[in-house]
């Protein structure tokens, strides 16, 4: 399985008033030397061959991102390659035992 | 006969029933489309009616934008089809940079749903010559995702170009830069609002009946201009002028 990943973020200049409130959140946590956060998207496409750039850039910038107000990165994710082990670590830190 | 205005309904849409019922009331024949349709059956006109096509999932409009009828729609409306797309019907326009800019969450993240006093900026001959000039009007809006963005550029043309339709009075509901509550696109056959004028078209259930003009206007344009790009009419005889010249008649009737 090849996956590749798109990150899509707002562009710098578009507010993010969810990136804010959380940011406004962060001092109950004790936090408080965070200056900003900005909030975006990670979406994970898997092809069922090589995979794509090329066609996930063009999936991206018709669709997954819109270009007016926001930015986006692909990158072919390595570790997707061994997805069924990682899958299988995450979902193995459960609970405490009863 | 009168117009006949598309009114699109796309899995999740909201408002369709109360767009058809404004065309109604203006004195149209409101005719339902199909999102996965891509015919548009001959109308004279397309309404884009709000709600959370899609499920509003990725982005508001962003997969709607996809869905056969727009194809469709944005190519009729380059061709001059008139086209009203409201609040989620407005997000599906500028998905589909049909309109420049975009709408995102609101700026207090808060949903808004009140009657907004609202200021008439442009009065073009499509969709808003029932207005006065600087005309106040009461509309609602409910929406989370309302704040109209766009670069400087973008918007000193929309100002400079006479594309700013309206404008929110009383408090900027989102945080939409300038204040900016609909906007043209430069033809002027496209209009994109984001509070619901379809909502205030009846003294029992809206604020208002200011909701009205825009209906009235358009069925007004389309009895002054035959044979407008579009719909492809086979013939003249199927549209007669002054189709919208009886509305008013109809408008005590609900």
């Amino acid at each position: 399985m090849a996956r590749v990943v798109v990150d899509v973020m707002l562009k710098p200049e578009i507010l993010d008033p969810q990136g804010q409130a959380v940011a406004n959140a962060l001092p109950r946590l004790g936090v408080n030397d965070v200056t900003s956060v900005r909030i975006g998207r990670r979406i994970e496409i898997e092809f069922a061959g090589e995979p794509d750039l090329d066609r996930a850039r063009e999936i991206a910038d018709k669709l997954l991102a819109n270009p007016v107000i926001e930015d986006f990165a692909v990158h072919v994710d390595a570790a997707g390659t061994v997805k069924p082990a990682s899958d299988s670590q995450e979902s193995q830190p459960a609970e405490a035992p009863a | 006969m009168s117009a006949r205005i598309g009114v699109v309904t796309f899995p999740g849409s909201l408002d369709d029933g109360d767009a058809a019922r404004a065309v109604r009331i203006a004195g149209g024949d409101a005719v339902g489309l199909w999102h996965a349709d891509a015919d548009l059956h001959g109308v004279d006109a397309v309404v884009l009616p709000g709600g959370f096509s899609y499920g509003d999932y990725l982005r508001g409009g962003a997969i709607a934008r996809f869905a056969p009828v727009m194809e469709t729609i944005a190519a009729a409306a380059r061709g001059g089809l008139p086209v009203l797309g409201i609040c989620n019907g407005f997000q599906i326009l500028c998905e589909a940079h049909i309109l420049p800019g975009a709408l995102i969450r609101n700026q207090h993240m808060h949903f808004r749903a009140r009657d907004q006093r609202l200021r008439i900026e442009a009065v073009q001959p499509v969709w808003t010559n029932a207005f006065n000039d600087s005309q106040e009007v009461v509309i609602p809006i409910k929406h989370g995702e309302g704040r109209y963005v766009a670069d400087e550029r973008t918007l000193d043309e929309l100002e400079a170009n006479g594309q700013v339709i309206a404008r929110y009075l009383g408090g900027n509901p989102n945080g939409a830069q300038r204040d900016i509550a609909a906007i043209s696109n430069a033809a002027g056959n496209v209009v994109g609002i984001m509070p619901h004028p379809e909502h205030a078209v009846d003294a029992l259930t809206g604020p208002s009946t200011d909701g009205l003009g825009f209906f009235t206007s358009m069925l007004k344009f389309l009895a002054g201009a035959p044979g407008l790009a579009g719909s492809g009419g086979a013939g003249g005889s199927g549209r007669p002028a002054g189709a919208a010249s009886t509305a008013p008649a109809d408008q005590g009737a609900s």
